[in-house]
């Protein structure tokens, strides 16, 4: 066993309003620059949709994440190590920018300087890539806001999947949900397992999937390799980029920027404790509908005194052991089984859960009742069809969503009978197999929401690190020895050996003692 | 005399300073500023062009590099054993006209994409442009030795040829001499040659270190996934 900490996170779609917030923040924060105009390190999708980029999710088409070969083994499904190299000169499998969007702004300048005419001037798109005027813009990350466009197109969604999908195309049936989605930080990510400049790791300490800019050299596997098209190829700098976890903040015990300003608190944040060495027998077991189950399995017990004996052993720290113990995510995902990962069929592992939206029954508005299973209404009733939520987030396996939406269901019927009658309804809890105690840690951390209950974020001491490709930023080495400079400022360059001579010392200010040959940074 | 002078400053110098300049440029920079080191795919703006073209034009440069490579330093020596001067050439003549061939019908469709597509040409920095002229000049003239060659099959231009390269790989005086009477075909070819050494640190053809060394680290990792800890 080995065990290794994650900052996971989970989103609750049940309050998700689609305000865009997270994007527009993370937008502001990370891709607000050239060639990135098109990316959208966070972006929400309304569902039924097919999203962005354009069908994302249908793998068939991308070739995203990872192919089960009959013998058991994983390989990337956009082919093995030669195959994908093969592809390095044209990879049939990578989007068009048309796929996301071209990117656009408007003549805004004209507005104001126009001369006087009869009619109101007008800003008109323009590209910004060439700068020509763009007519009429197609396609964007939002397009399908609140059900915009035709169902006809919507419906190609790739999670009616063995749905009757064409019911939901009339009014009366019509459902609908948002989905913000980012990079999933997975366990087993095929972004780094496609590149072959081996220059996207997962970061040991704290789980975080990032791109060293240095050593990408923009052969542009990795956007193929994710099937959640979270790697964005920047056409300015000619690298690859990606959502960061925000992990400045992360390391500093603070929330990433989009849960940092979700409008509905939906966000959470916590460490998972997994175990690193079961990643590969999770990842390939044969049924795709057990590969949710597979990931709850690999998850360890922070409580058990085997498992934090063990955790110390490996070098997880006390700080992330207690915050794993107080982990909203690995409460969500493992004591109250409300959380799901987003499409497991990938075999990705992803780090990013979901907990399903609840939706209005049914059948309540033409029967004039609602169907009741037991004192719970029969969550197969709700207007939006059980199968789509497992298509999303378990590989169509309905028991553990049908559990999950009765849960938080009794939820709220349990806390309205305390608050509004007066009584306690046992009967509530024992059908979807929890007590009081419990239900009041899920009313709390997911009705109340604190923010200290969202965010349970152990810091990490960066600055005390030592070979990263950050190295000429860690804190305590430039610390006082690099201030107010130019050209190359404190850099010594890129590569090991200096070439116009290294300094001798490493800063010792940090209370790290001089050991005679090892180098400077 | 100038003429001589001349020829001796491209053939016998020239080839020493764009060596240089090739080997100390390109460590700068990937010392220095490795963030400007990348292959500059233009692909996600436009996949159009780019599976025929991309694919036939690097095949064919990889094919004809290392066809010039082995061509020119295997030493006579050695390549005497298998087969007479008369016959190497003429295998030259096919392969290089056949993977020329193959590089100029992709090169083709590159060239057209990014002087033409206003995506292409909107993103293009000057070297881009300027690099992939130079190489689609270079190779066109590369195509027209082979008619000059078939001139004389004798296979005593290429030996010339071989004899130059040799002699300049080795640090051995006289390198010019066995240029001075070859037809001027070749000598354009060479001069614009050692010329795309000169401006490779500068351009994006640094990628093509990048293309050596990743697919053999890509191929030697092991397993797939990549974890850096912290420390």
């Amino acid at each position: 066993m080995k065990i290794r900490a994650q900052i996971g996170k989970v989103l609750d779609l049940d309050k998700c309003i689609g305000c865009h917030t997270c994007s527009v923040t993370c937008k502001n924060v990370w891709t607000s620059r050239q060639g990135v105009e098109y990316a959208w390190f966070n972006n929400v999708e309304s569902k039924p949709g097919v999203g962005y980029p354009r069908n994302w999710e249908d793998q068939k088409v991308w070739n995203g994440g990872w192919k089960r070969h009959s013998n058991g083994k994983l390989t990337p499904k956009m082919g093995g190590k030669f195959r994908l190299l093969a592809k390095i000169f044209s990879n049939p499998d990578l989007p068009e920018i048309d796929d996301y969007y071209e990117p656009f702004t408007f003549e805004y300048e004209r507005l104001q300087k126009a001369p006087v005419s009869k009619a109101m001037p007008t800003a008109r798109a323009h590209s910004a890539i060439t700068g020509k005027r763009i007519e009429k813009p197609v396609w964007g990350p939002n397009w399908e806001e609140i059900l915009g466009g035709e169902f006809i197109e919507r419906s190609e969604d790739y999670n009616f999947e063995g749905i009757q999908k064409e019911i939901y195309g009339e009014f009366e049936n019509t459902f609908m949900m948002y989905l913000p989605r980012l990079c999933e930080h997975c366990l087993n990510p095929t972004c780094v397992a496609a590149c072959p400049s081996g220059a996207i790791y997962k970061r040991e300490d704290d789980g975080i999937v990032l791109i060293d800019q240095d050593k990408c050299r923009g052969w542009r596997m990795c956007v193929s390799g994710c099937p959640y098209k979270k790697i964005y190829f920047n056409w300015q700098s000619g690298k690859s980029e990606k959502c960061t976890f925000c992990y400045p903040r992360i390391e500093a015990g603070d929330p990433t920027v989009c849960s940092e300003t979700c409008v509905g608190r939906i966000r959470y944040l916590g460490v998972v404790l997994y175990d690193a060495d079961r990643i590969k027998e999770a990842a390939s077991v044969p049924n795709e509908e057990d590969l949710y189950q597979a990931q709850l399995d690999i998850f360890l017990d922070p409580h058990d005194p085997l498992i934090i004996k063990q955790a110390k052993k490996d070098g997880v720290p006390d700080s992330w052991i207690l915050a794993a113990q107080n982990s909203p995510v690995y409460k969500m995902a493992m004591d109250w089984k409300v959380a799901f990962p987003l499409h497991p069929e990938y075999r990705t592992l992803p780090m990013v859960w979901y907990i399903p939206p609840l939706s209005p029954i049914q059948n309540a508005a033409e029967k004039g009742q609602v169907e009741m299973q037991g004192v719970i209404p029969d969550v197969r009733k709700l207007r939006i069809p059980v199968k789509y939520l497992a298509n999303l987030l378990t590989a169509g396996k309905e028991g553990p969503i049908v559990q999950a939406l009765e849960r938080m269901i009794a939820m709220r019927e349990f806390k309205r009978g305390q608050n509004v009658d007066g009584v306690s309804d046992i009967d509530l809890l024992t059908q979807v197999d929890l007590d009081e105690a419990t239900l009041n840690d899920m009313y709390r951390i997911m009705a109340l929401a604190s923010y200290e209950d969202r965010f349970v974020i152990p810091t990490n001491h960066r600055e005390y690190a030592g070979e990263t490709p950050f190295d000429n930023e860690i804190a305590f080495d430039v610390r006082s020895a690099c201030g107010f400079s130019f050209g190359n400022g404190c850099s010594g360059g890129d590569s090991k050996p200096n070439l116009f001579g290294a300094k001798t010392h490493k800063n010792t200010m940090s209370g790290k003692i001089h050991q005679p040959g090892s180098k400077g940074a | 005399m100038t003429l001589n002078y001349i020829n001796e400053f491209l053939f016998g110098y020239y080839p020493y300073i764009c060596l240089s300049v090739f080997l100390i440029g390109s460590i700068l920079r990937y010392d220095r500023d490795q963030y400007s080191w990348k292959a500059d795919s233009s692909q996600l703006l436009r996949k159009k062009g780019m599976r025929l073209g991309n694919n036939l034009f690097h095949i064919g440069i990889i094919l004809l590099f290392f066809g010039h490579l082995v061509g020119l330093l295997t030493p006579h020596e050695v390549y005497h054993h298998f087969m007479t001067a008369e016959t190497k050439q003429l295998m030259a003549m096919v392969a290089g006209g056949v993977f020329g061939i193959t590089c100029f019908l992709g090169m083709t469709i590159l060239v057209i994409r990014r002087l033409f597509d206003d995506r292409i040409r909107a993103t293009s920095k000057p070297s881009d442009i300027l690099i992939l002229l130079i190489l689609y000049i270079q190779l066109i003239l590369g195509l027209l030795t082979i008619p000059a060659s078939a001139e004389h099959l004798d296979g005593s231009s290429m030996i010339a040829l071989a004899n130059w390269a040799q002699h300049i790989v080795t640090f051995r005086a006289g390198a010019a001499e066995f240029i001075t009477h070859e037809a001027l075909i070749f000598k354009l070819h060479l001069v614009l040659g050692c010329t795309i050494f000169l401006l490779f640190p500068f351009t994006r053809l640094v990628h093509i270190f990048s293309g050596i060394s990743a697919p053999i680290k890509y191929l030697t990792r092991s397993g797939y996934q990549i974890v850096r800890k912290k420390g």
